[in-house]
């Protein structure tokens, strides 16, 4: 297939790591301790995974998967929401798949639908208002879930909307964004990162400026990176290479599709409907300041969060839980005290096991229940459990 | 002497209305009318002078096939109705008959329940009927008895079919979920997903366009070439919803073996994996409608692979994998691209991803 086989060489990959193995040898903390990478997006928790490429970096790398993943770090509070919006008589409650899981304090959107919500699968906010037009006796409402990846497309719908006047459908709006919270990670006293792996995805949207922070100020490296599995290897060799040389710096190795300076379309239309709340609660993470956005007062009649009475209640998660601490990297998801346990995939408790890109649930489904060790490349295999 | 005259040759009764409605369910003429004419005619050759309640098997006949009954039941509820490659009554029909083959069992006999949602077309009826006679008498099996039910609009999706099997074991074979042991090959009888990716894409709510046929056929003839070419084969399943990845999960919990495939071995075509890329679906869990996992004995594993390329339904077919003496009921997979991952048993249903 092309455009994806190119990136997926297993050829060129033997070449990387062995050039990673070689930089590895290098590094000096690498002889003391494991060099700690965070990637901070689910996509490349995915392709990780689904890789295998765990298994082929040398022992003294270790992966922390971070909170990337929107359906992940949707707290249960905000799930309530949604459950009570779509149990509304008039409301077809529209959302992406895999948001359909994620736990409520009571419910899910799929236990919802079973018991009689009207919720519909979408794959893009645009089909939510195909489904306004056709449905004007019913209030259309599209579930907006998603860092700046996503954002785009339910801001432009929003404005489709209003260009063609339709007036039964709203956005319950959950946006987040990811710079507050990659912050709030690096403010964290039990932290032990030495570099990032930065959002493809996001960055596409706001280019690569909103980062330079985490070089100027933290003195972190972070490699823009993309999610073929070539990319993700390239981009750790890129960050072991500022670690080697010493050097803090915001690189791009997804130039192929992230603009330096983001794309002005797409963040205009952002500008124009939302604009940051306050502050947003994270599940695992607790509330982090300015790491939301809400629709604008001019684009009122197009809320969902003003259009219906929400409860609003906040939900505390789970004490059991240990999301947060997997989430900054302090522990290992089998390290959680109810990994595999009381928190499975089929019943998560935790965010994490809930969509295939978290960190938790990839670990149950591609790395299993017990402690994870993985075959070093090269080598006969060993058992994976 | 007294004769009795010859029971009158039976008139099937017709259909005169385009739309199926309540009435066509109630047990009187009106349901008659509708079994005759739509059923009947599809599945019997001419008009049967009696019907009776049930169906009757002479069983010294049934012996002539082997030493055991094998027995089964499935229900489908596809939607679309229709779809790329087949519809809702020919995989009723070759659903039923390939659960029977992959036991090793001859299929003879179906069942045909239908339960009619009020409003559909006489005309789309028919057409489905047909097509579950055509595929019965391509699949050499006879539909014997049926039920016909009409609900209420909205208390089922248009329609719902169920065929229950019977079909006999010849004596000697023994096929079984838990006979697969270390070293065994893994095959697989063509390209994975067609059928799953299909119904997503014939449902039109993805915005997809992709010329992906449903992969829905009769598997029995293939499986009796597979059993002379291979006739050590330890299991065969069928590898419908939840695909391989959900197969090989139960053979390898059943056999207590581990199994470890080979991605660049797994046959999936291109249009197939585009649509999962751009969904983010994994091909492994997408549903087949002809496809089965077989493992054999090492040292069968060539003739059996030629035996299933050689049949049409075996186009593609592949060694995928091998079980192996790791961690029992521990399915995993080389990556194409070098590393090693775990293919686990799917939780729910598949779900695509956000981005």
């Amino acid at each position: 297939m092309k455009y994806t086989d190119e990136f997926r060489d297993a050829e060129k990959a033997k070449v990387l790591i062995k050039e990673i193995d070689k930089l590895v040898a290098t590094i000096e903390i690498a002889k003391t301790r494991p060099i700690n990478i965070m990637e901070v997006c689910g996509g490349h928790t995915h392709s990780i995974f689904r890789y295998g490429l765990e298994g082929m970096l040398p022992d003294a790398i270790e992966l922390v998967h971070g909170p990337g993943c929107p359906v992940c770090v949707l707290p249960m509070g905000r799930v309530d929401d949604c459950v009570s919006i779509a149990e509304r008589p008039e409301v077809i409650f529209t959302t992406f798949g895999d948001a359909m899981r994620v736990p409520g304090s009571k419910k899910s959107l799929q236990q919802a639908k079973a018991d009689g919500a009207d919720v519909r699968m979408v794959y893009s906010p645009m089909d939510a208002l195909s489904l306004a037009r056709k449905n004007p006796d019913r209030e259309v409402v599209f579930f907006g879930l998603g860092f700046e990846t996503t954002m785009p497309s339910t801001a432009l719908t929003v404005l489709q909307a209003e260009a063609d006047g339709i007036e039964n459908f709203s956005v319950f709006c959950n946006h987040i964004t990811i710079v507050p919270t990659i912050k709030a990670i690096l403010d964290s006293p039990d932290l032990h990162l030495d570099g990032f792996l930065g959002p493809g995805h996001v960055s596409m949207v706001i280019g690569t400026a909103p980062y330079e922070f985490i070089a100027d100020f933290y003195k972190r490296p972070m490699v823009v990176a993309g999610f073929e599995p070539l990319d993700v290897l390239q981009s750790i060799w890129m960050v072991l290479k500022q670690i080697k040389d010493g050097r803090a710096e915001i690189e791009n190795q997804y130039a192929r599709i992230v603009p330096e300076a983001g794309n002005n379309a797409a963040l205009t239309a952002v500008g124009k409907v939302y604009e940051l709340r306050e502050f947003f609660e994270w599940r695992g993470l607790g509330s982090i300041d300015h790491s939301g956005v809400k629709v604008r007062d001019d684009y009122a009649r197009f809320d969902a969060e003003r259009k219906f009475a929400i409860p609003g209640v906040k939900i505390a998660d789970p004490k059991s839980c240990q999301c947060g601490e997997v989430l900054k990297g302090v522990i290992k998801p089998w390290q959680c005290k109810v990994f595999g346990t009381a928190c499975t995939p089929e019943m998560p408790l935790g965010a994490l096991m809930v969509s295939s890109e978290g960190a938790c649930a990839a670990y149950y489904q591609y790395g299993g229940v017990k402690k994870h060790t993985t075959v070093r490349s090269g080598s006969q295999p060993v058992s994976v459990s | 002497m007294n004769m009795r005259p010859p029971p009158p040759k039976r008139v099937l009764g017709r259909v005169f209305i385009p739309t199926v409605t309540l009435a066509h369910g109630g047990g009187g003429k009106a349901m008659k009318d509708l079994i005759d004419d739509v059923f009947i005619s599809a599945f019997a050759d001419g008009a049967p002078e009696v019907l009776e309640d049930q169906a009757r098997f002479d069983l010294a006949m049934l012996a002539t096939h082997g030493d055991r009954l094998a027995f089964t039941t499935d229900s489908f509820v596809v939607d679309p109705l229709f779809f790329p490659g087949g519809d809702i009554g020919k995989l009723a029909v070759y659903g039923t008959v390939n659960d029977l083959a992959v036991g090793g069992a001859k299929p003879l006999y179906l069942s045909c329940a239908v339960v009619i949602e009020e409003g559909m077309k006489v005309e789309v009826l028919r057409r489905i009927a047909l097509s579950m006679a055509q595929a019965a008498r391509e699949a050499g099996v006879t539909i014997v008895t049926g039920d016909t039910k009409v609900v209420q609009r909205g208390a089922c999706d248009k329609m719902f079919i169920t065929t229950t099997g019977i079909g006999v074991i010849r004596p000697g074979l023994e096929l079984g979920i838990d006979h697969v042991r270390p070293g065994d090959a893994i095959l697989v009888n063509g390209l994975l997903g067609d059928h799953g990716a299909a119904i997503l894409c014939a449902r039109g709510d993805m915005a997809l366009e992709a010329s992906i046929e449903s992969d829905c056929a009769a598997l029995h003839e293939l499986i009796e070439l597979l059993l002379a070419a291979a006739p050590g084969t330890r299991c065969i399943r069928d590898a419908t919803r939840g695909g391989i990845a959900t197969v090989l999960n139960e053979i390898a919990d059943a056999s207590a073996v581990s199994i470890e495939i080979d991605e660049a071995a797994t046959p999936l075509r291109d249009e197939v994996r585009g649509f999962c890329e751009i969904l983010g679906l994994d091909p492994l869990y997408l549903a087949n409608e002809g496809k089965i996992v077989i493992a054999v004995p090492a040292e069968e594993s060539e003739a059996a692979l030629a035996a299933l390329c050689a049949h049409p339904h075996g186009q593609g077919s592949a060694i995928i994998g091998h079980a192996g003496l790791g961690e029992p009921g521990r399915v995993t997979m080389q990556t194409l691209f070098g590393g090693r991952r775990i293919v686990d048993m799917l939780v729910g249903e598949q779900l695509p991803r956000i981005c």
